[in-house]
């Protein structure tokens, strides 16, 4: 079972949403609601499940309904039309105080622009969550303490938002939205306003937390490098319409229509294909030709980035083995130049 | 489409009916159809008959109103009255020095240790006495009616802008009450306030309370409406109810504003406990007055001037906290 399950969502802004509904329903796009009637869509029938202990990246151009898309998890907005479960719980059933008790004990949210309080210290701050749920303030401090030390900001605990720099902000977003220990982890668009250095700093702070944690992570983001990067599934969003999900090789190999193919044609492929997807399967292969002593032996999940060096230079051919050791494919420069110029 | 016409025609053929009712009416009657184009003299003189006798309404409810609920504005009159002369008694039995001394300690304290500001608000408390030893005890009075109207102020108005804030139909309804109060001229709410609880102090509160809640209502919602979206959106995503959004959140962050709103407060009831003065207020505007009534300009600028001076001290003490609250919020470079 997944942990979210968000099914055939549809969110339409204006006076008169539901009237707008079946026009929706029926096909008609964004901009003829919008021309006839003066109804934005946000979403458009999006359906999605996202497996316990992922990263799920949500990606797409600013008003593809991202945003909106996240918002619904923890409902700080309510569809027009459809269902989203969390721990199978139908989260649009829950009452006023339901809803509080469910936002407090299962998720949290980190913000683009922090959302940090600029009244409060770092350490009440991080505590914040804690302070909602009514834990004791020793207690609380404690826990905000620990956090504040795993995103390594030891030092800053009296300091105000407003005398931190942006990416150390951003870690007390992070450190904030860990503190409650919540089972899903909403980051909407979290690194988009940090510099690239910082950026790409925080990325792999949070792919080390997520090896150690295996918090459900529904990330939003515009940048497909930082998408492919993170994400162990990616929902792309065009237009409030869900328009491809897949792994990150899928959307890379196999782009779903031409609005897909325009993002992922500048990426940087050996960054993102495994040896195993571009492999030629072991018995396939026609080992004859392999010169065994040119011949480098790399785990399955390795980056094909690192092989290149090796199959173009010394012109070996690499053996691909899985986690037991057992060979399960080779890579020659056959697949990789035909796996870093396909296109379909 | 019939109501549509009916709006389109009501006010012509309303209006139509009025001129031939006046010319019916009229005494200077035109010889001939042309001359009705000609000779206006028939549309000089207002209908006589037209006049909607809204006074006598007023007077003849208020009087009623009065024999019916003057119990209860006396119970209003004998508490308000209590405090003022409470408050002014406390205030006039401590030695000038302690006032002093408090006035200075509470700026201090609130502008953030600033050794400036404080030194600048001691110095003008001085001298209010300087100018005139009379007008210590004057400048108390009218300090303490001050300060009765502005906890009346912040206890109406901080509530009322928070609804409007939460609310958009509490917000349209408030928002025209609120215009006209600003609109209707000051003097205008010393006559109620006289029928209701005589002359004196407690009709001016009344008046000042008027007066002065406008600033502090708007100033109020737009502080908490202007608070960052995002900020509040973190607030709900960590399940915080309501109350916990408004006191942990909403209201700490809307303080500056707030507190603007307060001086605001202080500011435009300073001005109305002055005008008050006119209906037997006793205070610094007192002097004002009767500098005016004796022609004594020596006098009358000497009053105002103490008042400038109470006026600053006040808007020091006010403005320097909130300038505080503001400086931590400031958002990052």
């Amino acid at each position: 079972m997944s942990k979210i399950e968000i099914k055939n969502i549809y969110k339409i802004f204006g006076p008169q949403p539901d009237q707008v509904l079946s026009m929706v329903q029926n096909g008609a796009g964004k901009e003829q609601v919008l021309e006839e009637t003066g109804h934005t869509v946000g979403l458009d029938n999006v359906s999605l499940s996202i497996e316990e202990g992922e990263i799920f990246v949500c990606m797409g151009l600013s008003g593809s309904g991202k945003s909106t898309l996240i918002r619904h998890i923890n409902r700080l907005i309510d569809p027009t039309a459809g269902q989203v479960l969390v721990n199978d719980v139908d989260v649009l059933s829950l009452d006023e105080k339901e809803i509080l008790e469910f936002r407090k004990k299962t998720m949290s949210m980190v913000f683009q622009r922090f959302g940090l309080f600029p009244h409060k210290t770092i350490i009440e701050n991080v505590a914040y969550g804690l302070e909602i749920q009514e834990v004791p303030e020793s207690q609380r401090k404690e826990i905000a303490q620990g956090q504040i030390d795993a995103v390594g900001l030891q030092g800053f605990e009296n300091q105000y938002p407003a005398q931190l720099s942006g990416g150390m902000q951003q870690r007390v977003g992070l450190a904030r939205a860990l503190a409650t220990d919540p089972q899903i982890l909403l980051m909407d668009e979290a690194f988009s306003a940090l510099d690239p250095l910082i950026r790409s700093e925080m990325q792999t702070q949070l792919v080390d937390l997520q090896s150690k944690l295996k918090k459900t992570i529904v990330f939003i983001t515009h940048d497909l490098d930082e998408s492919l990067k993170l994400g162990d599934h990616i929902g792309i969003l065009n237009g409030g319409r869900l328009v491809q999900v897949g792994r990150p090789e899928d959307i890379i190999l196999n782009p779903a229509d031409d609005y897909v193919k325009a993002f992922v044609k500048d990426v940087n492929r050996s960054k993102v294909l495994r040896a195993k997807t571009v492999m030629t399967k072991i018995d396939k292969f026609d080992a004859s030709s392999i010169n065994p002593s040119s011949t480098y032996k790399y785990d399955e999940d390795t980056f094909i980035e690192e092989l290149i060096p090796k199959v173009l230079k010394d012109r070996s051919t690499i053996e691909v083995i899985d986690k037991t050791g057992s060979t399960t494919g080779y890579i020659s420069s056959n697949e990789l130049s035909e796996a870093l110029t396909k296109t379909k | 489409m019939i109501r549509k016409i009916l709006t389109y025609f009501t006010f012509p053929i309303f209006f139509v009916w009025l001129l031939v009712i006046s010319y019916n009416s009229s005494k200077r009657k035109p010889d001939s159809v042309m001359e009705l184009f000609t000779d206006l003299s028939w549309l000089y003189d207002w209908p006589k008959w037209l006049d909607i006798p809204l006074m006598k309404w007023i007077n003849d409810g208020f009087k009623v109103f009065n024999e019916k609920y003057g119990i209860y504005f006396e119970v209003i009159n004998d508490f308000l009255l209590g405090a003022i002369l409470s408050l002014k008694k406390f205030l006039i039995v401590l030695p000038w020095p302690v006032v002093i001394a408090l006035v200075v300690a509470v700026v201090f304290f609130s502008s953030g240790r600033k050794i400036g500001t404080t030194v600048f608000v001691g110095f003008c408390t001085f001298f209010i006495g300087f100018l005139h030893p009379k007008f210590w005890d004057k400048a108390i009075e009218t300090t303490s009616i001050m300060i009765i109207g502005i906890i009346i102020c912040i206890i109406i108005g901080i509530p009322l802008g928070i609804a409007m804030s939460r609310n958009n139909k509490v917000r349209n309804a408030i928002l025209p009450v609120l215009d006209l109060m600003q609109t209707i001229p000051s003097f205008c709410y010393l006559i109620p306030g006289i029928m209701l609880f005589g002359l004196g102090a407690v009709p001016a509160i009344i008046a000042t309370v008027i007066y002065a809640v406008p600033p502090l209502v708007r100033l109020t919602d737009l502080g908490i409406t202007l608070v960052d979206t995002e900020v509040i959106e973190a607030a709900e995503a960590f399940g915080a109810s309501p109350k916990q959004k408004l006191l942990g959140v909403q209201l700490p962050l809307a303080l500056p504003n707030i507190m603007q709103g307060i001086n605001q407060c202080t500011m435009m009831a300073l001005a109305m406990v002055v005008i008050a003065s006119m209906i037997g207020t006793r205070g610094l505007g007192d002097e004002v007055l009767l500098g005016l009534q004796q022609l004594n300009v020596g006098k009358a600028t000497e009053a105002g001037l103490a008042i400038v001076l109470l006026a600053i001290v006040l808007d020091r003490i006010t403005q320097a906290y909130g300038k505080r609250i503001q400086d931590r919020n400031k958002p990052p470079e």
